[in-house]
């Protein structure tokens, strides 16, 4: 249903500002800044020292909020292997993967997908967000039916609406709301499930194993988006799916090389024997610059080295299980009762208590994510934090530490 | 009583848990403006109507509707599968 006010009747004022609609964001912007409080929205990383630590306003920052899972971004090989790419094959390929943007490079980063999915297919686009915009707008068409979780990420209903299928939600994880409507979808038409491992808001996983079975049963596509899984939750490290053991009836699989990859570029691997066509059909991967060389050399190496990174596995899953108990013991309230990925959602009252406890960590020296409407399901305000494989036990000690302080300081515990 | 006054008393009480400022629905009190529904109640809402008369309503569809009124009318519609 529309929840968009009516234009104003008055037209006779001329031209109109097409950034009016903006006003309500825009007040609700001053109105946060003028309590006082830094703009959330506004940090500034002076430099990086390693994968968990960052110099913010000249202060030696712990960062917790940057979705970088295992930790890549430093990493000795896949450094040396993105300075050699920059020194062999320049800094940029200037052209479609489809024209001249497909080096040696690309090919490379799509057989280690391959291997690391054990699937046959694989497709590098520029980013995660344009892997999702593509193959959903593009394999479901008109008269074609996506099912998909209503809270799903805005680069899976950004897809929906660029294609011209009709698009149903349903209630979110609801595994009986999901059968109802794929019952109700008339005979004959072509489905298209659009489901995430990880949600990345509360960092609450999906019941996969339930919800594939459905989909099969009903003759639907299944595509899982498995961004906030990839390198750590399932035996090999491919997500949620393969943790619940219905891999193998998923019929593609999203990614993205921005978090546990450590760079930047999206992918979707899949074992449909016409695959390959995609590279012609699908616009966002056709109309684009492919991915710079140096980017696609360091995601290679590092999905290479994910594929043998079980200790790093079990140390970040020590860190969530150790953070989510610490909070939850600290008197927070956490958007998961037990730990089920390396999200750990904290729940604020408000936006105002939210900016405050944000702004009140970062003067600890913690960089977490401020989550707010419309981004959050139920107009939630989150302090959301992702735990990383390189935070040592000593860090995450520390990060209860301001947790505790800044939470007293604000009042929110 | 028509199916049509039927359809309507049904979407009256769905609307009814999340009137909370008792607004009298006719044909054309609006989601948006009298009964002051932001997206997240009316995803809620929509998925209680659906499951009520075993009927899906796309998100294309659900953006043309602005009045109680054009609801029932597309409730009718999609019922009886056209």
């Amino acid at each position: 249903m529309s929840t968009r006010p009516l234009p104003a009747a008055d037209a006779s004022a001329g031209a109109v500002d097409l950034f009016s609609k903006f006003d309500p964001l825009i007040r609700i912007r001053e109105d946060l800044l003028a309590t006082g409080v830094k703009d959330p929205f506004g940090l500034v990383m002076e430099k990086v020292l390693s994968p968990t630590r960052a110099l913010c306003n000249g202060r030696e920052t712990i960062l917790l909020g940057t979705y970088n899972y295992m930790g890549m971004t430093f990493d000795d090989d896949v450094i040396a292997a993105g300075k050699q790419a920059l020194d062999e094959f320049g800094s940029g390929t200037t052209g479609s993967r489809v024209l001249n943007g497909t080096y040696i490079g690309h090919k490379a980063v799509e057989e280690a997908l391959k291997d690391f999915y054990a699937m046959d297919h694989a497709m590098v686009f520029s980013t995660g967000y344009q892997a999702n915009l593509g193959i959903i707008s593009t394999i479901a068409g008109k008269g074609d039916y996506i099912v998909l979780d209503i809270d799903s990420h805005a680069s899976i209903y950004d897809g929906c609406k660029m294609g011209d299928a009709e698009i149903v939600p349903f209630r979110h994880n609801d595994i009986g709301a999901l059968e109802k409507r794929l019952a109700r979808i008339p005979e004959g038409a072509g489905k298209l499930v659009v489901l995430e491992g990880v949600y990345s808001m509360l960092g609450d996983i999906a019941p996969l194993k339930e919800m594939v079975a459905i989909c099969k049963a009903a003759g639907a596509m299944v595509l899982v988006d498995e961004a906030h899984s990839m390198g750590f939750i399932g035996e090999n490290g491919r997500g949620v799916a393969e943790a619940q053991g219905v891999i193998d009836d998923v019929d593609f699989i999203i990614g993205t090389f921005s978090k546990s990859v450590g760079t930047v570029g999206g992918f979707c691997v899949s074992n449909h024997p016409k695959f390959e066509i995609l590279r012609l059909v699908c616009r966002p991967y056709v109309f684009t610059a492919s991915l710079p060389p140096s980017v696609v050399a360091t995601a290679a190496t590092s999905i290479r080295k994910l594929m043998h990174g079980h200790n790093k596995r079990a140390h970040l899953w020590e860190n969530s299980k150790r953070l989510h108990a610490g909070l939850k013991a600290l008197g927070f309230t956490l958007g998961t009762e037990e730990p089920q990925s390396a999200i750990i959602a904290v729940i604020m009252p408000d936006l105002e208590k939210g900016a405050a406890m944000w702004e009140a960590l970062l003067s600890e020296g913690l960089y977490v994510n401020l989550a707010r409407p419309p981004a959050t399901p139920a107009n939630m305000t989150l302090l959301r934090c992702s735990l990383c494989a390189e935070h040592s036990d000593a860090e995450v000690g520390e990060i209860l530490q301001m947790f505790e302080n800044a939470g007293k300081a604000v009042g929110v515990i | 009583m028509t199916d049509r006054d039927e359809t309507f008393d049904k979407v009256a009480r769905l609307i009814a848990p999340f009137n909370k400022k008792g607004v009298a629905l006719t044909e054309t009190t609006t989601f948006a403006g009298d009964l002051e529904w932001d997206s997240l109640v009316v995803m809620d809402f929509v998925a209680n109507v659906e499951d009520e008369f075993d009927i899906l309503i796309t998100m294309s569809q659900q953006a043309e509707i602005e009045t109680v009124g054009q609801l029932v009318d597309a409730v009718e519609t999609l019922r009886t599968g056209g």
